[in-house]
């Protein structure tokens, strides 16, 4: 076990495309890092570096206060888990786990018996004696964490394991890789671009675009704060809504719908609001709102996703199945609960509001334009 | 589900009868004597010197030196069979995993180069392949049979495709193990190519004990003579008022065929299994 420490690292690849630019993270150790982003990100690069499989072209890669950018992946004390499970075919699942410690000399009574021990934690005795062929994917999946455990290693590496599942193992195989890393106490580092698996898993995520880090945080942080508009569409399902909109006075003009904010905000002119489909409510009779005209309904049973459009621009609602839905909808929502974004490059602003400008509680106001 | 009709019947019948027929033919002319074959021609009916004829033709000394047996023939057929497809294949895999895995430059265009000469056949090369040989004394001798012919355009590109089609996170899974490029390849790659190598040592096997031309230039001493030189052997004394063996040459291309067909009828699961399906 170890914390690793990724310094500046970039990847450029011949021809001089910077797949990964310039990445630090500092992973202690025992934590659970999720690398997460849309695919292209230079996630799985990042992680192909750690591992060994790919050369580090700038910057360093510490793996507990080793400089191991040319160690040799089997000498950097690392184990990892791909997609596709990777598991040798012709060997049988006892094979597949122990061939790693047999290559390194590992005597046969302490294979047998870490063997044994990574198979009932997983639950795959039965099958020690197994083809891979012979395994539905939950259970070669299965032997493709085993033949990390008994390693040992000081790291983990997930290349998106859970991709090759159906839903439903995916839920479950989410939840065992959660408790087993708990109880292990490994530092892993985990690949994936589901932000549900994302969400769920990491003790913090990190989220990349065009080979930057966009975000580090816990996902409560990074849902609740997200630190660009890439970060608050990308995380959170449905994703938040963004819409244009221009400061006037304490007013946000939303094309031809207004929505008073109370005070003046500290920043000037067009912004990027974020609204969390969540935060929306039905506004009470009598009380100022934004007007959406209703497109379509998506019933998930627990709520119900109302898309339509504010002034010609999406928005998707989450309201209770409970209330009756008609062709428009009055909706209001909180002040403090919109996120504000830099209209020109997607940061977010930290501090929407003055200090010194008044605080009303009571400061949403949507009104409808004049006319 | 197709069922099965009395034309499709027909068809296979014929099928069966154009290859089979020819053979049939052979077998029972060959046990029928030579005078009796030269005079009424083939027969599709058993003559009644079937054990004579062929323990004659395994064990008669024959040839122009007098001491080389059917047995010996076959011997020798055998070993340049096995030399060759084992010698190909051991060839062609090394050949194709240093073109799949290893990248060094110009791999590709390297690998098509060989690729093109060697699709050329032997008979293109064969004088400066003699006097290769020849200039290393290398004729009349198994090495010199074998040695020359074993790059493989066909094996190397079989194993290359082949290679190419196992997940690269095979290699990746296995780097992480801790297993060098030796150790990948006696670990994974062989074990994985089993269906593959079947494969290509029946066509090999079929295609080395075949050969005709270069043991006929390569090998004077009579010791070294394959099967199938053996046959022509026979044929060759018709001279004068002699009357070749026909019986003798039928019953030596029947014994000439067995060893072939009993290697694919052995190998005929993992052949087909590996043309078609891909164990991964």
């Amino acid at each position: 076990m170890a914390a690793i420490n990724i310094t500046n690292v970039s990847k450029i690849y011949a021809g001089g495309v910077e797949a990964v630019k310039s990445v630090s993270i500092d992973i202690a150790d025992g934590e659970f890092i999720v690398l997460v982003g849309p695919s292209g990100c230079g996630k799985s690069t990042l992680l192909r570096m750690v591992a060994g499989l790919e050369a580090i072209s700038r910057g360093t890669v510490e793996i507990g206060d080793r400089v191991i950018n040319d160690v040799e992946p089997a000498e950097r004390d690392i184990a990892m888990v791909f997609q596709n499970y990777a598991l040798y075919p012709h060997m049988t699942v006892y094979n597949n786990l122990a061939y790693g410690l047999k290559n390194r000399g590992t005597p046969k009574a302490e294979i047998d018996a870490r063997v044994a021990e990574a198979a009932r934690m997983l639950e795959i005795e039965q099958y020690l004696t197994r083809k891979p062929r012979a395994l539905s994917g939950g259970q070669r999946q299965r032997v493709a964490m085993g033949r990390a455990i008994v390693r040992k290693p000081a790291a983990f590496l997930f290349d998106e394991p859970l991709s090759n599942l159906d839903a439903k193992l995916r839920v479950s195989m989410r939840g065992e890789i959660k408790q087993l890393q708990k109880r292990l106490g490994t530092t892993s580092l985990y690949v994936t671009h589901d932000q549900l698996e994302a969400m769920t898993l990491a003790d913090r995520l990190v989220v990349l675009n065009g080979g930057q880090i966009e975000q580090i945080g816990r996902p409560l942080d990074v849902y609740h704060t997200p630190a660009s508009t890439f970060v608050a569409s990308f995380i959170g399902s449905p994703a938040m809504n963004l819409l244009r909109g221009t400061r006037e006075g304490t007013q946000l003009h939303f094309g031809s719908q207004v929505l008073d904010l109370g005070r003046a905000p500290a920043f000037p002119g067009p912004v990027t609001v974020g609204i969390r489909a969540e935060d929306l409510r039905i506004a009470s009779t009598g009380e100022p709102s934004l007007t959406l005209k209703v497109e379509y309904i998506e019933e998930l049973g627990a709520q119900r996703l109302v898309h339509g459009t504010v002034d010609g621009k999406k928005l998707t609602a989450s309201l209770s199945p409970e209330i009756g839905i008609s062709e428009t909808l009055s909706l209001s929502i909180a002040p403090e609960r919109l996120h504000f974004f830099d209209a020109d490059t997607g940061k977010r602003l930290a501090q929407p509001f003055d200090a010194s400008a008044t605080k009303r509680e009571t400061a949403q106001t949507l009104e409808m334009a004049a006319g | 589900m197709h069922r099965t009709k009395l034309f499709d019947h027909v068809i296979l019948m014929m099928g069966v009868f154009f290859m089979v027929g020819p053979l049939l033919v052979a077998l029972m002319t060959s046990s029928h004597e030579a005078a009796e074959i030269h005079r009424n021609g083939l027969s599709i009916l058993p003559g009644g010197h079937f054990v004579e004829t062929y323990t004659k033709v395994l064990t008669k000394e024959g040839g122009f030196t007098g001491k080389i047996t059917g047995v010996r023939m076959m011997m020798n057929s055998l070993i340049l069979g096995i030399g060759f497809a084992a010698g190909k294949i051991i060839l062609s895999m090394l050949a194709a995993y240093a073109l799949v895995y290893f990248r060094f430059r110009f791999a590709t265009i390297t690998f098509w180069m060989i690729f093109t000469t060697l699709l050329l056949p032997l008979e293109v090369r064969i004088l400066p392949s003699y006097e290769v040989m020849n200039t290393l004394k290398l004729t009349n001798t198994y090495t010199g049979l074998i040695v020359p012919l074993l790059a493989s355009a066909t094996g190397t590109f079989y194993f290359r495709q082949f290679f190419k089609s196992i997940p690269d996170e095979l290699l990746e899974a296995a780097r992480i193990d801790g297993a060098g490029p030796f150790k990948f390849f006696i670990d994974v790659i062989v074990p994985l190519s089993k269906t593959m190598i079947a494969a290509i040592f029946i066509i090999m096997f079929v295609y080395g004990w075949n050969q005709y031309l270069w043991p006929t230039l390569m090998t004077t001493d009579e010791s070294f003579f394959t099967l199938v030189r053996g046959i022509k052997q026979i044929l060759l004394v018709w001279v004068g008022s002699n009357i070749p063996d026909y019986n003798e040459a039928f019953a030596l291309a029947i014994l000439a065929m067995v060893p072939p067909v009993m290697i694919v009828m052995i190998f005929q699961r993992w052949f087909i299994k590996g043309l078609t399906e891909s164990d991964k």
